[in-house]
Order: structure tokens, then sequence, then C-alpha cells
């Protein structure tokens, strides 16, 4: 997996978002087994304490969970997984739509313009 | 989590000058910490006093409960921030040399280590480019099963990839009994790996926390942070 890490929020976090958007996209399948902790930590360059943090994090929200002879593995609860995606799309849109909104666009003309750029893009697809 | 050094009161005067002013300080194993600090400001002081090459003026420093000695020597593993070792020997005679010094030094890993690396055990010192030589030193530091090991600036000469070679090293080698003191000024390098931080200024401790905190509380990166702290 590709870690991209910025450094004004907490590392920990990062890698707790990053895991998520991994499992979102499928990168992590339901029920996977991951790497562990070190190897993982040595992938992403951070201290493996910041990534047993995450891990904790993950097994918290109940998207990972620890076996104790195997390893830890991604939650094979796929309704859950299902949750975290629609919230994650909705924090996103949220986020654009807020950023829209400042920039004085009414909801039915960014609406509108979603469309036409979609469309666009799509014809430059075809091209 | 167990205490692996503590300084007390600590002082260190180099003539009327004060290289490190009444430090206090007390580190955990497990952890993996960042010294930091503008040139001159005492990180490398502090090293040596750790690994006995210094002598304290005032105050006390003990590793593990002992005071650097002999004993402390056993358990602490330090890179200086110049190699010493001679040219004229080859790197398995490097390697010979520290399993002959230190009781704890895995020879395995290093061969290893050096394989990962593609380096031929049979060349001479001499024969390796300035960046090789530093990573042949930090792998025999680091094939150690220290309980402190103490870089001082390992990043600091080596290009990016090989830089990220280095941080590599020390997270696979990373044991939860040990506790790695990383002393450097390039920070946004080396920031995502630290647990913890130290700023040190002008021989005084200014700051000691996580970095997550530090994010947390301040939202905003180490470094950035660094250069708030010691604007010139």
């Amino acid at each position: 997996m590709q870690w991209e890490l910025n450094t004004d929020k907490p590392v920990y976090l990062q890698l707790v978002e990053q895991i998520q958007a991994g499992i979102i996209s499928g990168i992590y399948k339901a029920g996977d087994k991951l790497p562990s902790v070190r190897e993982l930590a040595t992938e992403a360059t951070v201290s493996p304490n910041t990534m047993q943090r995450a891990m904790t994090e993950l097994e918290r929200h109940g998207l990972v969970y620890a076996n104790r002879t195997s390893g830890r593995f991604i939650t094979s609860d796929e309704n859950l997984i299902k949750k975290l995606k629609k919230q994650h799309i909705t924090e996103i849109t949220r986020d654009y739509l807020d950023r829209m909104e400042l920039l004085g666009l009414q909801l039915d003309e960014t609406i509108s313009f979603i469309t036409e750029v979609s469309e666009s893009n799509n014809n430059k697809n075809s091209v | 989590m167990s205490v692996i050094l503590e300084c007390k009161s600590l002082t260190k005067k180099f003539g009327s000058t004060a290289a490190l002013m009444d430090l206090n300080l007390t580190l955990e194993r497990g952890r993996i910490i960042g010294l930091l600090g503008p040139n001159g400001s005492g990180k490398t002081t502090l090293i040596k006093l750790i690994n006995g090459l210094l002598v304290p003026n005032e105050g006390s420093l003990k590793i593990n409960g002992i005071e650097p000695g002999v004993e402390s020597k056993k358990i602490v593993s330090y890179l200086p921030e110049r190699t010493y070792l001679p040219d004229w020997m080859k790197v398995s005679d490097t390697i010979n040399f520290f399993k002959d010094f230190y009781a704890d030094f895995d020879e395995k890993k290093a061969y290893e280590m050096l394989k990962h690396l593609n380096l031929d055990a049979n060349k001479r010192l001499k024969a390796l480019s300035k960046g090789t030589k530093e990573k042949v030193q930090l792998i025999l530091v680091m094939s150690r099963n220290a309980d402190l090991y103490c870089l001082d600036e390992p990043i600091g000469g080596v290009d990016p990839a090989a830089r990220d070679y280095i941080l590599n090293t020390i997270i696979t080698n990373y044991n939860e009994n040990a506790c790695v003191i990383i002393s450097t000024h390039l920070i946004a390098d080396i920031e995502n790996v630290l647990d913890e931080v130290i700023f040190i200024k002008e021989g005084h401790l200014k700051l000691h926390a996580s970095v997550d905190e530090i994010r947390e509380k301040e939202g905003k990166s180490i470094d950035s942070l660094f250069r708030e702290v010691f604007r010139c």
C-alpha cells in the first residue's frame, strides 16, 4: 500500500484514515490478514508504536480484530465496511458542498456543474 | 514502562561556557526519540555524557540505574558523528571487531543487513564511499541487542534513498525493550518515525513531549514548531 503522510496531523490518525481508505477501496478485503505491525511500520516509515496505536484505534472501531495466535485481520462484517464507506463518502461530499457554498454557489448550480464537468470528462476519455 | 535513562540537574561546562545546564530528563524503554536542537545546542555533549566520553561537572546521569562506565557500555550502542574504524579494515574485520568487543553483537544480523545492501564483506573500508561507510557503521551499531541506542546525526551526510534505508533499519530493529535516541537537525526527514522529541536550546531543555501530542495540541509539525522555538 502507498502511504502518504503529511506532518500537521497526528501520525496515528493519518494511519487510521489511510487503512480505512484501503478497506473502503478494497485494497484490504473483508477477512484479509494484515501484515505485522513491524512490517506495516517499515512500509510506512513510522515508529512501530505509532502503527500499534493505529491498530488499537481500528480495533476499537471494530474494523480490525486481533486473533491471539494468528495475527490481525480485517473485519468480515461487510455491513460495517459499507457503513464506513457511506460515512466516508458523506464526509467528502459535505466538505465539497461546504467549499462550493463558500465560493457562493447554490446547491442546484453545484449539481449542474458536477454534471457538466463529468460529461466533458467522459467526452475527453472517449476521444 | 521502565526507565532507561535518567538525568538529574546534569551540567557540563567547557571553561566558562555551559554546554548543558541543569538538565532533567527521564527516558523510557520502547521509544524512538529525536534529540533536536540547532548547531551547538548541546546534543552531542549529552550523547557523549551518556557514553562516558565526557564527565559531568554537576548532577547525575544514570543508564538503567548505573553510572556511565564499563557496565553501561555493555548495554549502550553508540553511533558517533564521525567514523572511527581504520580504513585498512575489511568489512568482515569490523564485524569481528564488534564481536570481540560486545557480547550482545549479533553477527548473523549484521551479515543479513550487509547482504540486503549488496555489500561485499571482503571489501576494505578504504574502497567504500563515505555514505556506504556510514551505512556499514550503522549496521554494526544496530546489530547489537542493546538497551539504549545513541545515534549522533545518522542521516546527516547521506542521500534521501540512504536516509530511507537508515530509518527502515532503525524501525526493523526496533524492540520494545530498547530506546533509540536520534540526534539531528534534519527534523522534517525523520519526524514521522519518532515517538517523542526533545528540544534543547543553548544547553537547556526546552521541551520533551510525544510527537502526536504536539501535533494534536499545536496543530503543526515538529519541524514548524522547531522553527518557532529556535527562530534566529
